[in-house]
């Protein structure tokens, strides 16, 4: 007598044997996107098309420069996230070219420049500079650009022109940190506008950077040109510059808008003057074991404090 | 569980061994464990919830574990912010303790919960007695307030994880509140049938009449 056995598993229900293969290479890619993630604070850099620049010896230092990895994967960028290394991990949406400035307000010659343009107005020169951030770490990066002073001459600002306004570039598809979600509790204002004095836009240590290390500016860096001041905080130096714009009024900067008791419009580096919540007395430069203490105007007071000569830097801070 | 609570020292373990803590390995070592310290003692706070919600009551043996881990981790985060990242610079550190409000209030709640830990034997119950031990744990509320309220304060504009642990915290501490009061009323209620009264008698009532 035949029995027949139903059969347990309908051969609709069996997986197909190419999709059964499959399983392998999603574990695999499931691992390997895995493993990226867990290496993606300390991954190379992809190598930055190289940008020569003759260094210039008036502006280096003896402290060692800071290893482009860190300089590369460790940044503060509001605009691709709030962690360190959010930027780093996000900068390929970033594209920085093509890419125009525009230069206008109270100038006699305003104009759009092409990025590639503006890079080849003047000679390229290397410094040498201290980065100090605001939340009490340092570094030293050896910056590529000329001074902004050799533009502003260019388009001649009038005598209306008393200070200076850097708009970076607000798209939320380019830069994910400024788009709305769920999870935004807290933003800041886009777009990031930073704002300088006209004498201090024209002193020889304001720099309008293009690259670093011998390279274009890495995106996360703030491609395709941005500033650096370096006796101020980093976070005046505005990245991922689209507007140069010269005006009479003082203009709110991005931190100022956010916590004014907190970032005033001058954010010089000064260890006598606190955080509100906290000390700027010391600092860590990345890479070294112990604080050190953390100099006035970044060490360029040299240079730069005859800019604030007669002021009150606890309250112009 | 042991497993689960140890493996952020792990991970910053094999990463201190793989070179692998990044640019600024003392800040990353002391976020993360200020993270892991917060972490527990919300998910301690989430014990009572789970039961209140769902009447399920096996996690409440979690409590000690979790909350001694609570407190290892808060060790380990002050010991890497007073020993690593200050290197022992007592002239600046005191004077940061009083004048930073968010120092103070993570000093705070670090101090809080020393009793807390002293005190979590069951021979340490014993000698209180339930009814003291429990008032005294009761400082749990008040450590994770200070402890949310200590991030709250150090983070820069734009750092949304505060605001996270805040509306978790506070979402755990309304469920518990809820229950209270619905306690409350429910023992009003069935004090009010059984004696023919109601839950707010009058002063004839009380005084018999």
């Amino acid at each position: 007598m035949l029995i027949r056995h139903a059969q347990d598993i309908a051969p609709s229900e069996i997986t197909d044997y190419q999709i059964y293969l499959n399983r392998r290479s999603f574990l695999i890619g499931m691992a390997a996107l895995a493993l990226s993630q867990t290496r993606s604070a300390v991954a190379a850099p992809p190598a930055g098309e190289s940008l020569p620049a003759a260094r210039n010896e008036r502006f280096t230092l003896e402290d060692p420069s800071t290893p482009l990895e860190s300089i590369t994967t460790y940044n503060n960028f509001w605009e691709m996230g709030p962690n360190k290394d959010d930027p780093a991990r996000l900068a390929h949406l970033l594209k920085p070219r093509p890419w125009t400035v525009q230069i206008d307000g109270h100038v006699a010659r305003p104009r759009r420049y092409d990025v590639e343009e503006l890079m080849r107005l003047f000679p390229l020169e290397e410094r040498v500079y201290r980065l100090r951030c605001v939340e009490g770490w340092s570094m030293v990066i050896p910056w590529i650009g000329y001074p902004l002073a050799s533009l502003i001459k260019r388009v001649e600002p009038t005598s209306k022109a008393r200070f200076v306004e850097f708009t970076t570039l607000h798209d939320p598809a380019q830069f994910p940190g400024q788009r709305k979600s769920l999870f935004s509790f807290s933003s800041l204002e886009w777009p990031y506008v930073e704002g300088l004095r006209l004498d201090e836009a024209l002193h020889p240590l304001t720099l309008l950077t293009f690259g670093l290390y011998g390279q274009v500016l890495p995106n996360q860096d703030g491609a395709p040109i941005r500033i650096v001041e370096p006796w101020k905080y980093g976070f005046k130096s505005a990245k991922s510059i689209v507007q140069i714009r010269f005006v009479s009024e003082q203009p709110k900067t991005a931190w100022e808008k956010a916590t004014p008791k907190e970032y005033g419009f001058y954010s010089n580096v000064n260890p006598t003057v606190d955080h509100p919540r906290w000390s700027q007395a010391t600092e860590r430069r990345i890479g070294e074991f112990r604080r050190r203490k953390t100099l006035m105007f970044n060490g360029y007071a040299d240079q730069v404090a005859a800019l604030y000569a007669g002021m009150d830097l606890r309250r112009d801070f | 569980m042991w497993g689960v609570a140890l493996s952020p020292l792990l991970l910053l373990l094999y990463r201190f061994l793989t070179d692998r803590l990044g640019p600024n390995p003392i800040s990353y070592a002391t976020n993360l464990l200020g993270d892991t310290t917060l972490r527990l003692l919300l998910a301690n706070l989430a014990l009572t919830p789970l039961r209140i919600l769902f009447g399920i009551a096996w996690q409440m043996s979690l409590r000690r574990l979790l909350g001694l881990f609570a407190f290892f981790y808060v060790c380990l985060h002050f010991t890497a912010w007073i020993a690593v990242d200050h290197f022992f610079e007592w002239g600046e550190l005191a004077p940061d303790i009083a004048k930073r409000p968010y120092i103070t209030v993570g000093m705070l709640a670090l101090s809080l919960l020393v009793p807390l830990a002293a005190t979590s034997t069951s021979g340490m119950i014993k000698r209180l007695g339930a009814r003291n031990w429990r008032r005294l744990h009761r400082l749990v509320y008040v450590i994770g307030l200070l402890a949310v309220l200590h991030y709250l304060w150090l983070a820069k504009k734009g750092v949304n994880d505060p605001f996270i642990y805040t509306g978790v915290l506070a979402v755990l501490l309304s469920i518990r509140l809820w229950d209270w009061a619905r306690r409350k009323t429910w023992l009003g209620f069935q004090a009010w049938r059984r004696g023919g009264h109601s839950p707010t008698r009058t002063a004839d009532e009380m005084r018999g009449a």
